[in-house]
């Protein structure tokens, strides 16, 4: 049960405090199984460090099954077995310990109040059965500290300033059509006035008409309660409408991080590269070519650095050993040895041991 | 044409009329937003709903009269579908293999197991992939893209003239949509298969197809050439759809958040 969690890294967090609102240092979660005798440790994130300053909106993009949304779970406490986190810290600014740190009741009073979500599925979010009404008084009444008529006049307003009607509070989610219903789990993140929120994937599910009203909305509202974000997507053409800092996940590491602006036009890690350039556009008839390859498998990632079977810049040390995500100019983090004589190999802080078999099994300790 | 729910009637696809030539094949692209009717139209096209009025017409033949089962077996060889979500248009419990095995044995007269395999592979050799990939495995073994590229070679084993596919890669990864639009692409060039390409992504309907057709509430508001629609809608609903289109050079125009 001891596990310890080193705040070890490649920057210190206490200088960073000031304007930061969560820096992640080392963070590494894993599903771990063992049925039948057989053991699968699938590493989903691995030695993730990245912070998000107050006030802004940090984008995360990748493929599918490339962990940003255990990523997400991670940080938003949100941590059930199979899935482990196995070293790491995670520090939010409103929180004077590792968010790991907290008991359930420490936890259940910053959620929704201090760290919200906004999901992707908004009809799994809403009670099916419910009226919105009912979901407003679940989540957000016992945080607001109102008597039940001064509440449902700050939702009532809330839901104004996001254009809905108060009538939806009486509608059942499937009255509701799809941007209404995502609009909704907005207001419904937002109402605590939240110092942070978690956005994944909140447009993918919409048509290309209202998901440009549903970023404006995520956008204004954000600006107007000065909370800071994560906002995950796979689409870069999202990215470049919404987020301030953009970070490229690849095979649960982070490949590369700058401002949207320089990522979009002068990626450098050839992951980015080749995302960027197989962004369909109109008036653009270039082909487009495929990344030769399929997606790592995260239970047994290739051997240094993760990209390298598809990389058409790979060299010999890129299979030895991982590069290190490191700083360049212009705010640019980057992990690829092609692109930088800078770029060294990261000391590998999963081979550092004390993981004993019972630890790695064991529940974690909150 | 209308589709009739209940005791409501409400035209969901309505007095919408187009022709492809089967002398060449193209890419056509039906684009509109959810609620304009284009699914219901891939359904009237598809033979699995009869039009309440008007008449859809395959290779001369009215549609709607294929009812028995060896007409449906017929036009089932050459009219084939892709679906939005590979991972509901597979049983999680089949094995990916038997879907390609049992459309070889149903469209190909009944031929032997080594025939319906060298079928197969043929079929998935077309898309970048082979047998010896798939044989054995179960959807969830395979990514969303694989899967995607295995619900295509399985429409092309019955070496069909025209293919009719709904939402085929709005599911899928921003990274691996190009490749399964280039496979859309190659068919129509390589193979002359004629696609119907149902999206309400206005930029791969642009990169991949030759005309386009938009939709508004069940009704045409515009058709014509891809390139010159997309580039140059007439049409309000075009032009706010057109406009409604992110793109990545926005982050020049407007700095997001603070």
């Amino acid at each position: 049960m001891n596990l310890s969690i080193r705040a070890a890294g490649s920057f210190a967090w206490e200088a960073e405090l000031m304007d930061t609102a969560l820096t992640v240092c080392n963070l590494r979660a894993y599903y771990l199984t063992r049925y039948f005798g057989i053991e699968r440790e699938v590493r989903a994130v691995d030695d993730i460090s990245l912070a998000v300053k107050k006030k802004e909106i940090y984008g995360i993009a990748g493929e599918s099954s490339c962990g940003k949304s255990t990523f997400i779970r991670t940080i938003a406490a949100a941590v059930r077995p199979p899935l482990r986190v196995l070293g790491g810290s995670i520090k939010y600014s409103f929180l004077d310990r590792d968010l790991y740190h907290l008991d359930d009741r420490a936890l259940a009073d910053i959620r929704w109040k201090r760290l919200s979500c906004i999901l992707q599925g908004s009809m799994n979010v809403l009670n099916p059965v419910r009226r919105v009404r009912e979901s407003f008084k679940d989540f957000a009444f016992p945080h607001m500290g109102l008597a039940r008529p001064a509440f449902l006049d700050v939702v009532k307003q809330h839901l104004e300033r996001l254009h809905l009607s108060p009538s939806v509070l009486s509608a059942f989610p499937h009255e509701l059509s799809g941007g209404m219903r995502q609009r909704v789990a907005i207001a419904l993140a937002t109402v605590c006035r939240p110092e942070f929120i978690i956005a994944d994937e909140p447009t993918t599910a919409l048509d290309v008409v209202v998901q440009k009203d549903v970023l404006a909305l995520i956008r204004e509202t954000q600006r107007e309660i000065g909370s800071s974000m994560i906002f995950v997507t796979h689409d870069l053409a999202v990215h470049a409408n919404i987020s301030n800092r953009l970070g490229i996940m690849y095979a649960g590491r982070l490949v590369e991080e700058a401002p949207t602006g320089v990522v979009l036009h002068n990626p450098m890690h050839p992951y980015t590269r080749h995302l960027v350039a197989s962004l369909p556009q109109i008036g653009d008839l270039t082909p487009k070519k495929p990344l030769p390859g399929a997606p790592p498998n995260l239970a047994d990632p290739p051997s240094g650095c993760r990209f390298h079977p598809r990389c058409p810049l790979a060299m010999e040390i890129c299979r030895r050993a991982h590069p290190a995500l490191t700083p360049l100019d212009s705010g640019r983090r980057v992990a690829c040895y092609a692109v930088s004589p800078l770029v060294k190999p990261a000391v590998d802080s999963a081979a550092a041991p004390n993981r004993t078999q019972a630890d790695k099994y064991a529940v974690f300790p909150r | 044409m209308g589709g009739l729910f209940g005791r409501a009637q409400f035209a969901a696809v309505d007095d919408v009329s187009f022709s492809l030539e089967s002398a060449h094949a193209e890419i056509f692209a039906i684009i509109g937003e959810s609620g304009s009717g284009k699914t219901t139209l891939a359904r009237l096209i598809l033979n699995t709903l009869a039009p309440s009025k008007g008449l859809i017409r395959f290779l001369g033949e009215d549609v709607s009269r294929f009812r028995g089962r060896r007409d449906r077996l017929q036009f089932m060889q050459k009219v084939q579908p892709i679906f939005q979500n590979p991972y509901e248009a597979f049983n999680p419990l089949k094995r990916v293999d038997r879907y390609l095995f049992a459309s070889a044995y149903y469209f190909m007269g009944r031929p032997s197991r080594n025939a319906q395999e060298a079928a197969a592979d043929e079929a998935l050799k077309k898309v970048g992939l082979s047998l010896a990939e798939l044989k054995g495995r179960f959807p969830h073994e395979l990514s969303g893209g694989q899967l995607q590229r295995a619900a295509i070679a399985r429409a092309l084993i019955s070496s069909p003239a025209l293919i009719v596919a709904d939402e085929p890669v709005s599911m899928i990864d921003a990274s691996l949509r190009m490749s399964i639009v280039n496979v859309f692409k190659s068919l129509c060039d390589e193979l002359k298969v004629s696609i119907i390409y149902i999206t309400h992504d206005l930029a791969t309907a642009y990169y991949i197809s030759d005309r386009v057709l938009i939709m508004q509430k069940g009704k045409v508001v515009e058709t014509g050439p891809a390139k010159q629609v997309l580039s140059n809608p007439r049409h309000p609903y075009s032009v706010l759809l057109r406009e409604s289109v992110l793109s990545p050079d926005d982050v020049d125009k407007a700095p997001p958040g603070a």
